[in-house]
């Protein structure tokens, strides 16, 4: 369970996020989805702690995330982030392996367990076959993938990724979506992701924030968020929404020039 | 130790097939195996360059007599001399303390290096990034041209020196942090703008004090020598600095390991990484400055030796390090033969040879960035 309150964040002068306030609770995955530059990513870093809010708490099961040690924040929170890591020259097991380090002491040395995790986290996300590669070798999918598999080698109980669907194809895009929904659903993970696409959104998360304008513009279930009227004003876009065995759909069409930019014509 | 701890004894044996099944799906088995054998290869090499670097010379001296002469200092056997007393004096007095500081002082860049190229993320970083060498080469032409640090006796020149080092990455340190962060970026361009203002600075020193043959020592020591060599107070504290250095590093080298990813991974590992940077930065400023003081810049070794122990035994910094200290510490004793022996009796500064090897070396990394951008 996370929750935060009255989280700000400002880069120099752009006010991005103002006294937002929210909850993950366990079991439940949670989308952070709003326009580019709406703090989506701010947010999730304010979660994990890679950014301190000047304002307002995190806790993270009830602890404030502010006192615990680093590596205590990290058995408990594991982050996929958006971060290449290109340069590295060790090996997709290796990479892998460093998800150990949360729980290993400074003298300690990875141990037949870690192994043992580190090697079904790479079967979950089906990159077993890379493992003994090179990471820097790898294409831009396979490396999110690697990074997933890094996170589920923390064995935390709070997932956080940032677009962890970027670079895959569609085919990887669900997959990976529907093993963190697996996870949250049935190991009670507490799920945080951030996500563009809506249509992804609307399939595999529970609930969403939706962020505009330097705060929260909507929250809520998905079904209860992800509506035209919510949407629409701050997307800037035209969506309609369908339902189809069950499942939620938008479609998207983009306004006229004169719907979108009416100040020019004035 | 595993992170197991005690387990059940009943368990082991099932926990050993998981074991095992899971190394090799992970593939650790053949990094394993690579890495034993290069440091068991390079601890060979090693003493085979001790011996030699004290062997070769002027007056060559078989090995088996450097063996002789040596154990019988160290453990008083054998007990009776059958060598002369010149053998004795240019094998334990002259020789050695020269090749010890050669394979100290390159082990000690090879791991700055390391650290640093991990630390900024740029396989260009070098440990001469943090200005050191500059301010210590001020330290030394100012003690050389105008006798400071006179109070140290002896030991003036490397007091001067490694206080010049010290007052060089102190202004690198609180010019590249803002805000109580220092950055990777911040820290590459403040170390060149330190650098260029005391290389000013030296320059300078030699035009005011107006004399040639100081100018001649000056440059001397900026291009390196173990000359200063003994078995002195001088040697003593770069071996514990060097020796504490390469421990350190292999003790943070699962957090080098995160940091070399990337700052927000290593966040999301554990590892603060600002305060992480600032004691490796620390470390890294102390160290240099022990091993530039004691020998002048010598360059490229921190530069070329990390990138060759990567090519060796991969990215994880447990063994870049060790491997990098070994094969440092073996360039530089040969580098520092060859100084000695090219155009006996005179001696060339060993930062000539560092340099000659080391820039084609460059230039291959160079083509090869360039063939994998394009």
């Amino acid at each position: 369970m996370i929750t935060a309150q009255q989280l700000s964040w400002r880069y120099g002068r752009t006010q991005v996020l103002e006294a937002v306030s929210l909850a993950a609770p366990h079991g439940r995955v949670l989308g952070l989805i709003g326009p580019n530059g709406s703090g989506k990513t701010t947010l999730l870093r304010l979660l994990y702690g890679a950014l301190a809010s000047p304002t307002g708490t995190v806790t993270v099961d009830g602890a404030p995330l502010q006192t615990l040690p680093a590596q205590e924040a990290a058995r408990r929170l594991a982050v996929v982030v958006q971060e290449a890591g290109g340069e590295s020259t060790m090996t997709v097991a290796e990479t892998v392996l460093l998800g150990r380090s949360p729980h290993l002491s400074t003298f300690q040395r990875t141990g037949p367990r870690d192994h043992a995790v580190a090697a079904r986290a790479l079967a979950r996300v089906g990159a077993t076959h890379l493992a003994s590669r090179p990471y820097a070798g790898l294409s831009g999918g396979e490396r999110q993938r690697v990074l997933i598999a890094r996170a589920l080698t923390q064995e935390s109980t709070h997932l956080l990724l940032d677009e962890p669907t970027n670079h895959l194809d569609i085919r990887y895009q669900h997959e990976v979506l529907g093993l963190v929904a697996d996870l949250a659903h049935n190991l009670a993970t507490t799920t945080v992701v951030v996500l563009h696409d809506l249509n992804l959104a609307a399939r595999y998360c529970d609930d969403l924030v939706l962020l505009g304008d330097g705060g929260i513009a909507a929250s809520g279930t998905v079904d209860h968020v992800l509506v035209p009227e919510v949407l629409e004003p701050v997307y800037g876009i035209g969506i309609e929404r369908l339902q189809t065995g069950g499942q939620l759909h938008l479609l998207f069409h983009p306004f006229t020039r004169q719907e979108a930019t009416p100040w020019i014509t004035a | 130790m595993t992170s197991d701890g005690a387990a059940p004894r009943t368990r082991s044996m099932l926990r050993w097939t998981v074991t095992n099944a899971a190394v090799d799906v992970l593939g650790l088995r053949a990094g394993r195996r690579r890495t034993t054998a290069w440091v068991a290869g390079l601890m060979l090499g090693l003493l085979t360059t001790l011996v030699a670097g004290v062997g070769i010379g002027a007056f060559p001296v078989p090995a088996g007599t450097v063996a002789q002469v040596v154990a019988h200092h160290l453990m008083s056997w054998p007990a009776e001399r059958t060598w002369t007393a010149p053998v004795d004096a240019i094998v334990w007095q002259v020789r050695l303390p020269r090749v010890l500081l050669g394979a100290l002082v390159g082990a000690g860049l090879a791991v700055c290096g390391v650290a640093l190229q991990a630390m900024v993320r740029n396989m260009l970083a070098d440990p001469y990034l943090l200005g050191v060498n500059s301010g210590a080469s001020s330290g030394a032409a100012a003690a050389i041209l105008f006798g400071m640090g006179a109070g140290f006796l002896e030991h003036a020149l490397q007091v001067t020196a490694f206080l010049g080092a010290l007052a060089a990455s102190l202004l690198v340190f609180l010019v590249a942090r803002t805000a109580g962060r220092v950055t990777s970026v911040r820290l590459l361009l403040a170390g060149v703008a330190v650098g260029y203002a005391l290389y000013a600075l030296t320059s300078f020193l030699i035009f005011a004090s107006g004399s040639a043959e100081g100018a001649r020592s000056v440059m001397f020591w900026l291009l390196g020598s173990l000359g200063l060599a003994q078995w002195n107070l001088p040697l003593a504290v770069v071996a514990v600095v060097v020796v504490g250095t390469v421990v350190l590093l292999t003790v943070w080298a699962r957090r080098l390991d995160a940091l070399a990813i990337g700052d927000e991974t290593a966040h999301t590992l554990g590892v603060r990484p600002e305060r992480f940077r600032l004691a490796l930065l620390v470390a890294v400023a102390l160290c240099v400055g022990v091993v530039v003081s004691a020998s002048g810049s010598i360059g490229f070794v921190g530069l070329v030796v990390p990138h060759l122990a990567r090519r060796a035994v991969g990215g994880r910094h447990v063994r870049v390090v060790v491997v990098a200290a070994l094969m440092g510490a073996i360039l530089l004793v040969w580098a520092d033969i060859v100084a000695r022996t090219l155009f006996a009796p005179q001696e060339i500064p060993i930062g000539i040879i560092t340099s000659l090897v080391g820039a084609p070396f460059l230039l291959v990394l160079v083509r090869r960035l360039h063939a994998t951008s394009a």
